[in-house]
């Protein structure tokens, strides 16, 4: 930025610069002129927003036609409980990669063990799925439960493959969501099991459809791996040494975990924790098809103001704003830290 | 007791090796210092005795006792960082009574500990300050203070001076010395640096590739050397090697002489040559001469000594005090 610039060159640049911002910014803000507007007056081409008056009563119906305070509620807990509940399993996770503590014995296995565990898993499968009835369904989630438990098990043997445990995890990511909808669908409804009775047992009456006890552990999972990856960056940058002097000092893992890595990296794990607030407040895709009532955060809220009756269009937009507000407020005040957080590691 | 034992320590990562076996007895109340090039496994070795790091085979024994699985803390060792480690977020009064907190102590057993430590220390005015208003040594100062509260039976140093300026580290140096005598607990101290080691320890451990080349008391490893490696190392400036007919005459393929035990003579000496060098240090001199048949030699004079560069120069080798070494570098007593 050494270059020397012209006048004319600073106001063009800065000129073309604003159209550049307000192109990306215009369909927020027309959505915030429209929800001030009269339903025909927000559908009226071209828009005439300086002469056509400004009106509030599009807030009023929203919140009289549905409960917004229900639906900012729901997403208070998915989005919060989610990301407490994906630190609990990020932090560790992080910590293990990052510092595992000592090396994992080298893997030098003959193939009479790699023919054991390959049995051996195959058997295990079988087991589940025996359990729980032979059926095309069931043997994705026999499938799912082997890969819950074995997965986690290999990554923690083979430590020191952080880097292919960590693409795995973003890999994750690159799928289409929708890919996975219908077995999450059928997981989370009771009618996705054939055999539900196991005698010691009864999942009959269980369902996880607009549940939270569904919504929040899968938004955290949805996060997971950006959590983890964002909380391993930044637990490389610590001095290892830290915690060997913790563990010289007789912490235990928890209290190494709690006392020393927890306040130590603060700062990290507090951007790390926004971002996924962030991330979950926004979440749609899977709210909109896994809930409808009970445990429906904003998107859905939104949402259903397009319904097949047609466009609200007004209403749509109030409804947006009044979703979008409180997060652009809590962003807004945390840009500092989200910047920091998003960056650390790029800079050293 | 401080005793510490190692029977056929060996570490290796998958194919490479970095001990392939290490056998030591450390006494109680020694001071011993490992000392080697970077990347001979020096740290490793500690950090193996502390418990970071787990045994590919062998055994430790603490006091006796086989200690090669257990947890660091249970060791009943400190441990002092070069990066200091301490906790960044306490404050020095924390930092120094977090090891007892672990322990369980309550806060009446951990006020007068700490309180004694910072007062040895001279840390009792920063003991509310957290560590990054500190300075490099009062840093130093309290990780040893983290160390000493815990009353353990020894203690380990991981190259704890590096990173301090040369005038600190020649206080703390002494610091740990009087520390040493004053607790009379077992010390191990890593350093690279020769000078730490001769003036420190009362044994030196001298490694080469994870090898331990000589175990042996300063003054044993500076007039008695097992091989050229240990020769080298020990001894500032280095010894000179000298090969070829000068060696073979002493039935050697290398022969090693100290710049100290080579004197300047007025006549016509073993060896003559040329001043390319001077190094005044004050006390003494240091010689770099260019020498026809012994190659460049370095030779100490006296602070006076007043020959310049350019200058011819006759030397003679005190020949009670040559090193000889045969082909494979190990000494011919």
């Amino acid at each position: 930025m050494s270059l020397k610039q012209s006048t004319g060159q600073k106001i063009t640049i800065t000129i073309v610069a604003w159209v550049i911002g307000l192109l990306l910014f215009f369909p927020i803000l027309w959505t915030a002129i429209a929800a001030f507007k009269t339903e025909s007056d927000a559908y009226t081409l071209p828009q005439n927003f300086l002469t056509t008056p400004w009106t509030l009563e599009n807030f009023g119906i929203v919140q009289e036609r549905s409960d917004y305070v229900l639906y900012i509620r729901n997403t208070v807990i998915i989005a919060g409980l989610s990301t407490l509940l994906g630190l609990v399993f990020a932090v560790p996770a992080a910590w293990s990669m990052a510092f595992a503590p000592q090396s994992k014995p080298t893997n030098n296995w003959s193939g009479y063990t790699w023919l054991a565990i390959i049995f051996g898993s195959g058997g295990l499968a079988a087991l589940i799925l025996y359990f729980m009835g032979w059926h095309p369904t069931n043997f994705l989630v026999g499938i799912i439960l082997l890969l819950m438990f074995v997965v986690p098990v290999s990554a923690w043997v083979w430590t020191r493959a952080t880097k292919d445990t960590l693409l795995w995890m973003l890999s994750t990511k690159m799928m289409p969501p929708a890919g996975a909808l219908i077995s999450i669908y059928l997981l989370f409804n009771r009618n996705g099991l054939i055999y539900k009775d196991w005698g010691w047992i009864d999942l009959s009456d269980y369902n996880l459809v607009d549940s939270f006890w569904g919504m929040v552990p899968l938004v955290m999972l949805l996060n997971l791996p950006i959590i983890i990856w964002m909380l391993y960056t930044y637990f490389k940058e610590l001095p290892v040494e830290i915690l060997e002097a913790a563990r010289m000092d007789g912490a235990s893992l928890w209290n190494e975990l709690t006392q020393v890595l927890t306040p130590m990296a603060m700062p990290g794990i507090a951007s790390t924790c926004l971002l996924n607030l962030i991330l979950a407040w926004n979440e749609a895709f899977w709210s909109l098809n896994l809930t409808n009532k009970f445990a429906a955060p904003l998107s859905f809220f939104i949402s259903e103001y397009s319904s097949p009756e047609g466009q609200f269009w007004a209403k749509l937009s109030a409804a947006s704003i009044m979703a979008i507000v409180p997060i652009l407020i809590v962003g807004w005040f945390s840009q500092k830290q989200l910047v920091r957080g998003l960056t650390f590691g790029a800079v050293k | 007791m401080g005793t510490i034992q190692l029977k056929k320590v060996r570490k290796a990562f998958g194919e490479t090796v970095i001990i392939p076996g290490a056998d030591l007895d450390i006494k109680h109340g020694e001071f011993i210092v490992f000392v080697g090039p970077s990347g001979c496994g020096k740290s490793t070795l500690l950090r193996m005795i502390a418990g970071l790091e787990d045994l590919t085979s062998g055994e430790i024994l603490i006091d006796g006792k086989d200690c090669s699985d257990a947890a660091p803390a249970s060791r009943g060792l400190s441990m002092v960082f070069q990066s200091y480690a301490l906790y960044p977020h306490m404050s020095v009064r924390n930092n120094i009574a977090f090891g007892l907190k672990m322990a369980g102590e309550t806060p009446e057993q951990i006020a007068p500990k700490v309180a004694k430590a910072a007062e040895t220390l001279n840390l009792t005015e920063y003991l509310d300050r957290k560590p990054g208003q500190l300075s490099g040594g009062q840093r130093q100062r309290v990780a040893i203070g983290r160390a000493i509260v815990r009353n353990p039976s020894g203690f380990l140093f991981d190259e704890p001076l590096s990173n301090l300026d040369a005038a600190l580290r020649v206080n703390m140096r002494i610091f740990i010395m009087q520390l040493h005598k004053d607790l009379g607990a077992t010390m191990v101290y890593v350093t690279h640096d020769q000078v730490e080691a001769m003036t420190m320890a009362d044994r030196i451990v001298v490694l080469n590739r994870g090898n331990i080349e000589q175990v042996g008391s300063p003054l044993e490893l500076y007039n008695r050397p097992n091989s050229k490696f240990v020769a080298g190392f020990i001894g500032s400036p280095k010894m000179n090697f000298i090969e070829g007919s000068i060696a073979a005459k002493h039935k050697a393929k290398t022969i090693g002489v100290r710049p100290e035990h080579i004197d300047i003579v007025s006549g016509k000496g073993e060896w003559q040559g040329k001043i390319l060098l001077t190094e005044h240090l004050g006390s003494d001199s240091f010689l770099h001469i260019d020498t026809e048949g012994a190659g460049r030699l370095v030779v100490r004079a006296p602070g006076e000594f007043s020959g310049k560069p350019g200058d011819n120069i006759s030397l003679k080798p005190d020949i009670t005090r040559i090193h000889k070494f045969d082909d494979k570098d190990l000494s011919i007593r």
